[in-house]
């Protein structure tokens, strides 16, 4: 009995410590939206992301190349993709869990040129925790919303390199 | 147990305690629309000496704070006061020398005689009653050859954060780098400028009504949805056609799990049916490139229990996330075709 209380204060307390992390991690802003800019040419800002998504343990299930259906269709356009995110047992879970994030899932970062530069930007995942009313599963969306912090860093430090 | 109570509280303590870092803060928030080095893109450039010379820190300070209601700057009313000074003393380090003081002083003038100037001398880039030029101010919304997006003066925010003072100041000596010119120079009196202050001060009554308006619009569903009473293939085959008939082009149906799984190993029952109308995605995006992220159009259709159910995301719901008035009109129509696709596909 005593060592069962004793797991179940630790699990508690891991968790402060996980949300503690998670919350003072990074400045306290609630932007609906994640935007980077980043002074590398489109070519090399892509790679950079596929890279650190990757390392960050996410698939690339797809990347849209939206420039080139415009293109192909007559419109001028400069680069612009659209890349899909996701875990699989995350993405599973949240789908069959919560219908109304069939139609967000899995997240996109769309990516494009500007003026030499290039912007990635995404919906902060915390718009989609307020889809849901499950608390236990709105740390995750925190989590990826760290998560994406840290690949907009990992692609300014790139410029560096 | 006590060694990990003691980090919590360490690290709580910590990040409490530390300084925010400005060059930080605005490379995370700020460094997006206003560029790397505060030269401008989607936001106006900040670095611009005949800008930075001419507005208080409380300007700077109130902008960050409440945004521009649908003009795409958001308001980070979550910062705290002290991020919020780091962010505008980095800023303020682009500039040599001191801020100027914040002067609240009301400027007395004959709106009147200032809206006939207003007409004149400023309609063609700020707009009919000072509404601001239009896009976004990035590749794909405009041509290269200006520096600037005229910001809209009748912006709450805007009002808000600008003193008559500054606004007077900005008139008579115009911002160099971008193209307002100094009035002044330009051959108006200061007290024809007074006459235009008033004016824009005017402004301000229906900027209220503008932001009460959108404070009062209620909360949008996050996905417009159908149950279907067909089966799982028929569905798909309906969509398909209304895809179709409402002029867009299928580019493939895929399963929700394409790319997560192995292939071959993917949930059958989740399909998502991805479709384009590229001349109102080309459209979309130069009103807003950001909108990319919920494209290409898609319909999710899912068997579960024997039940079909078809959700697309709800645009109208997205459209406030962007905070640009002049997507609302686009996110309108694609609530309508998205709702016309889902009754015709379960009809």
């Amino acid at each position: 009995m005593i060592n069962r209380r004793m797991n179940a204060l630790r699990d508690s307390l891991y968790t402060l410590l996980l949300a503690t992390m998670l919350l003072f991690s990074r400045p306290l802003l609630a932007s609906d939206l994640l935007m980077v800019r980043t002074t590398q040419g489109f070519p090399e800002a892509m790679l950079a992301l596929q890279n650190s998504i990757r390392e960050h343990g996410y698939n690339i299930t797809r990347v849209q190349r939206i420039d080139v259906g415009l293109t192909g269709m007559g419109y001028k356009t400069d680069k612009y993709r659209v890349v899909f995110v996701g875990k699989p047992k995350e993405i599973q879970y949240l789908v069959n869990k919560y219908p109304v994030l069939a139609a967000y899932m899995p997240p996109k970062i769309s990516i494009f040129a500007e003026n030499g530069e290039t912007v990635l930007v995404t919906a902060n995942p915390l718009v989609y925790a307020e889809m849901i009313d499950d608390d236990k599963d709105k740390i995750l969306f925190r989590r990826w919303e760290s998560d994406v912090y840290s690949v907009f860093d990992d692609i300014r430090e790139a410029e560096d390199k | 147990m006590r060694k990990l109570l003691f980090f919590c509280c360490l690290l709580f303590s910590m990040a409490v305690s530390a300084a925010p870092h400005g060059d930080r803060l605005y490379a995370s928030h700020c460094s997006a629309c206003h560029g790397v080095d505060g030269t401008g893109g989607v936001g106006v450039p900040l670095a611009l000496p005949s800008f930075l010379n001419n507005v208080p820190d409380e300007y700077l300070k109130k902008t960050i704070r409440h945004g521009r209601p649908g003009r795409i700057m958001p308001s980070f009313d979550t910062l705290s006061d002290a991020q919020l000074a780091a962010i505008v003393k980095y800023i303020r380090s682009w500039s040599d020398r001191p801020a100027p003081k914040e002067n609240t002083a009301r400027i007395e003038g004959d709106k009147e005689h200032g809206k006939a100037l207003f007409a004149e001398r400023c309609v063609q880039c700020h707009g009919q009653d000072g509404r601001g030029g239009k896009g976004t101010g990035v590749t794909f919304s405009r041509k290269r050859d200006l520096p600037i997006i005229a910001p809209a003066l009748n912006n709450a925010g805007f009002l808000q954060a600008a003193t008559d003072s500054m606004i007077h100041s900005t008139i008579s000596n115009g911002r160099e780098g971008t193209p307002m010119v100094s009035m002044l120079k330009a051959g108006l009196s200061k007290k024809d400028i007074n006459d235009i202050v008033a004016y824009i001060r005017s402004f301000e009554e229906s900027a209220a009504k503008l932001q009460q308006s959108l404070e009062a619009s209620g909360e949008e569903p996050p996905t417009i949805v159908a149950d279907s009473p067909y089966s799982l293939e028929e569905t798909i085959e309906n969509l398909k056609q209304a895809i179709t008939d409402q002029n867009f082009t299928l580019i493939r149906t895929d399963y929700l799990e394409h790319g997560l799984v192995e292939p071959g190993k993917e949930n059958r029952k989740q399909v998502i049916l991805h479709f384009c109308n590229f001349g109102f995605l080309f459209e979309a995006l130069a009103i807003d490139p950001r909108v990319g992220m919920f494209l290409p159009c898609r319909v999710t259709v899912i068997e579960k229990d024997g039940k079909v159910q078809l959700s697309t995301i709800n645009p109208k719901r997205l459209s406030k996330l962007f905070n640009n008035h002049e997507l609302d009109e686009a996110c309108e129509e694609m609530y309508e075709v998205y709702s016309t696709l889902l009754e015709d596909a379960t009809l």
